[in-house]
């Protein structure tokens, strides 16, 4: 136990309260360490912002998800009602839903942006490893929060787009049929499914998404932030005070430097809530304000756009993809056996992990390679920390044309959201089969890719240039 | 590199709009918007909503006094523009079985409430459909009614207006397929008026403008404080930004 403290003598009654505190629980500790004696890099750019927004549209969705909440009614009879209830005789619902129905976009506009970053800048390098790892997990519930969420209205998209996604799972070998009828809990997408994705709404996948953004928080501030130059500015302390000679404190730098970033995105977010709440369709699908009616299947169902990318990487695994997929498998394993540095006994292996992996491709419908395709879209941001091999963290001092692979990886990624939102045909299948196979070679060939090239000098210090 | 990436975006962004543009079926005529906010337009709207539509269609969310944000008083609903119900609090729902209407029409009549948000697509606003859907009704001996529809072909609903708008036919031509010579495929061409309505062709336009600006309003009828209150809003967010902006300068100026 530490110590007890005594305030001074003669100390106002506020700095006496706050001795009796902290004496108990570590108030003054806390703040300290997480806000006035927390040293961020003093260089960080605009993309830095979208950490905190991040944080901010949390706190959206939590506070009117509370207010929805008090007026909506999980059940299948009721719910579709209840929301127009809550748009139009609720006092302001129209506002805590519009705020509620935009900030679940938002969410994702951030958040992807908010990876770019920590992809661009090697934020999740050494010694940051946990960081992303908690991140992509967070992302992970945000895509389960979202797509739990969006059944709630019980609107013909909410219906017919949970029942696609659930029948995927029904494609998974053996336990599929089984599996999908557990997340239902009915042999269609009813009462049943709907009050059970309420209960993970508001309950069981914030309270983990809140313990996540904790933990991503609390090993932010153990390690440090990044910043564009990928510099570690711990290791040039001042050698008196033991401070970072380029780091600032974050409150109140960073607290004052993130109020912009706070209204400039306020503004972006309310010139969509009271002006364009449906956005075109993106936001608030048009079908949705048709109560959900099992009888009729809408003509074109296409999951909300920020999940468009994966969706189109689960539509771009075709019999013909498969083969594709047998091909690399076998010139990798080829490749392995002839080119890497393997013993006797790890080449037989390779061997045989490579026949075994073909026979599964065969075995099995490519339906469910199309869902397993999905599923490791995302997965494959966990191990990137390991993947990358390059020596320097930033995209700054990395060789020239790595620019161009990185804004290519964007632009797929955008082009196979366009396609996930457009009905199937040849030529969008063939391009997101290439641009899938893109995806995947992005990272899984980082390895040999992030290494090669002249990589430019690192500085000692941040680049910072005074306001 | 940043402006780059951003320009890509928004060409992508620029893209998919395209993209949606061109999604949709029959070209829509375009719903004269000023009209949305015209009070003695939605006035008339809501007679001819309650009076023509109401008896098989309900709009279940919508109460009766709502009406009193388009400048009617609970007097005038209630005398004027209740006729299935008993209280000016009570939602404009409707007598028709549902099992019943299903006979009677092949589908049950939907629930109009906010259909003027669910028929928005690509091909323009769902004021845009339901103005141009109310007014290219035509006969069609083929069908159970005898009623067709332009742009809902095959519509289960008879043309509940052609008193006021007249009997029509439309005129369509086989076309040959660009594509593929041996299809062809009706092209409209415009319709020929059978008998007259009691309205002139412009009267009727009017009046299906009035009745579709409140369906308009009808699905969302806090739309214009929504706009109001956003000019505030976005007002403030302005000055907030500013504040930030040149306060964060001001910690900042020393750092060096």
């Amino acid at each position: 136990m530490a110590e007890f403290k005594q305030a001074p003598a003669g100390a106002s009654v506020a700095e006496q309260a706050m001795t009796w505190v902290d004496n108990r629980f570590p108030a003054t500790k806390l703040y300290k360490e997480h806000m006035s004696e927390y040293y961020a890099p003093k260089a960080q750019n605009f993309w830095y912002f979208f950490g905190s927004l991040a944080l901010l549209v949390l706190v959206i969705q939590i506070v009117t998800g509370i207010f929805l909440v008090m007026h909506y009614k999980p059940d299948a009879a009721l719910a579709f009602a209840s929301v127009e209830y809550i748009m139009r005789d609720v006092p302001w619902g129209w506002l805590i839903r519009y705020m509620h129905s935009t900030g679940a976009s938002a969410f994702f506009i951030v958040v992807y942006l908010h990876m770019w970053r920590g992809l661009i800048y090697g934020s999740y390098q050494k010694p940051r490893e946990l960081i992303w790892i908690f991140g992509v997990a967070i992302f992970l519930c945000l895509m389960a929060e979202a797509f739990m969420g969006y059944l709630l209205p019980w609107g013909q998209m909410s219906f017919w787009g949970a029942q696609v996604i659930i029948n995927l799972f029904a494609a998974i070998p053996f336990i599929g049929p089984d599996l999908a009828l557990l997340i239902r809990g009915d042999y269609v997408v009813g009462d049943a499914t709907l009050n059970r994705f309420f209960a993970f709404h508001v309950i069981a996948v914030p309270l983990v998404l809140i313990g996540l953004v904790v933990a991503h928080i609390i090993a932010l501030h153990e390690v440090g932030s990044n910043n564009p130059d990928g510099i570690e500015i711990k290791e040039k302390k001042d050698p008196k005070t033991g401070i970072p000679l380029d780091g600032i404190p974050f409150h109140p730098y960073y607290t004052v430097h993130d109020l912009i970033g706070v209204g400039v995105f306020l503004f972006l977010f309310s010139a969509i809530v009271f002006f364009a709440p449906e956005m075109g369709g993106y936001f608030l699908e048009y079908n949705n304000f048709i109560p959900a009616d099992a009888l009729k299947t809408p003509a074109h169902i296409a999951p909300v756009w920020y999940f468009t990318p994966y969706y189109s990487m689960l539509r771009a695994v075709t019999d013909q993809m498969v083969y594709v997929f047998v091909g690399i498998v076998a010139i990798g394993a080829v490749l392995a056996v002839l080119r890497g540095r393997l013993s006797g006994v790890m080449k037989v292996g390779v061997l045989v992990a490579a026949i075994v992996v073909i026979a599964l491709l065969m075995a099995f419908d490519a339906k469910f390679w199309g869902v397993v395709v999905m599923g490791l879209a995302v997965m494959i941001l966990f191990p990137l920390p390991w993947l990358d091999k390059s020596p320097v963290k930033s995209i700054r001092y990395r060789p020239g044309w790595n620019k161009w692979l990185y804004g290519i990886f964007v632009v797929n990624f955008l082009v196979l959201g366009y396609l996930g939102i457009k009905p199937p045909s040849d030529i969008g299948t063939l391009v997101s089969q290439i641009g899938t196979l893109f995806y995947f070679g992005f990272f899984l060939l980082m390895p040999w890719w992030s290494r090669i090239g002249t990589f430019k000098p690192v500085p000692e210090r941040v680049t910072f240039h005074a306001h | 590199m940043t402006k780059k990436l951003i320009l890509g975006l928004l060409l992508s962004l620029g893209l998919m709009g395209g993209a949606l543009a061109a999604g949709g079926g029959a070209a829509l005529d375009r719903f004269p918007a000023d009209r949305a906010t015209n009070l003695p337009a939605l006035q008339n709207g809501a007679k001819l909503f309650v009076n023509y539509c109401l008896n098989c269609h309900s709009a279940n969310y919508m109460r009766y006094n709502r009406m009193r944000d388009i400048g009617l008083t609970d007097e005038q609903i209630k005398n004027n523009l209740m006729f299935a119900a008993s209280k000016v609090g009570e939602t404009m729902h409707i007598t028709l079985d549902p099992v019943q209407a299903k006979d009677f029409f092949g589908a049950a009549p939907p629930d109009l409430t906010v259909v003027a948000r669910s028929r928005s697509s690509g091909a323009g606003s769902g004021a845009d459909y339901l103005y141009t859907y109310m007014r290219t009704f035509y006969r069609d001996d083929s069908t159970i009614t005898g009623w067709n529809n332009l742009v809902f072909p095959n519509a289960a609903m008879p043309h509940v207006f052609w008193e006021l708008q007249g009997q029509q036919r439309a005129v369509f031509e086989q076309q040959k397929d660009a594509h593929d010579p041996s299809k062809s495929h009706a092209v409209f061409k415009g319709f020929e008026q059978i008998t007259p309505g009691t309205m002139s062709a412009t009267e009727y336009n009017e009046a299906v403008a009035d009745l579709v600006a409140f369906m308009q309003w009808m699905a969302e009828p806090h739309q214009s404080q929504r706009v109001r209150l956003g000019v505030f809003v976005l007002l403030f967010l302005a000055v907030f930004t500013l504040i930030a902006w040149r306060l964060n300068a001001a910690y900042w100026k020393d750092v060096k």
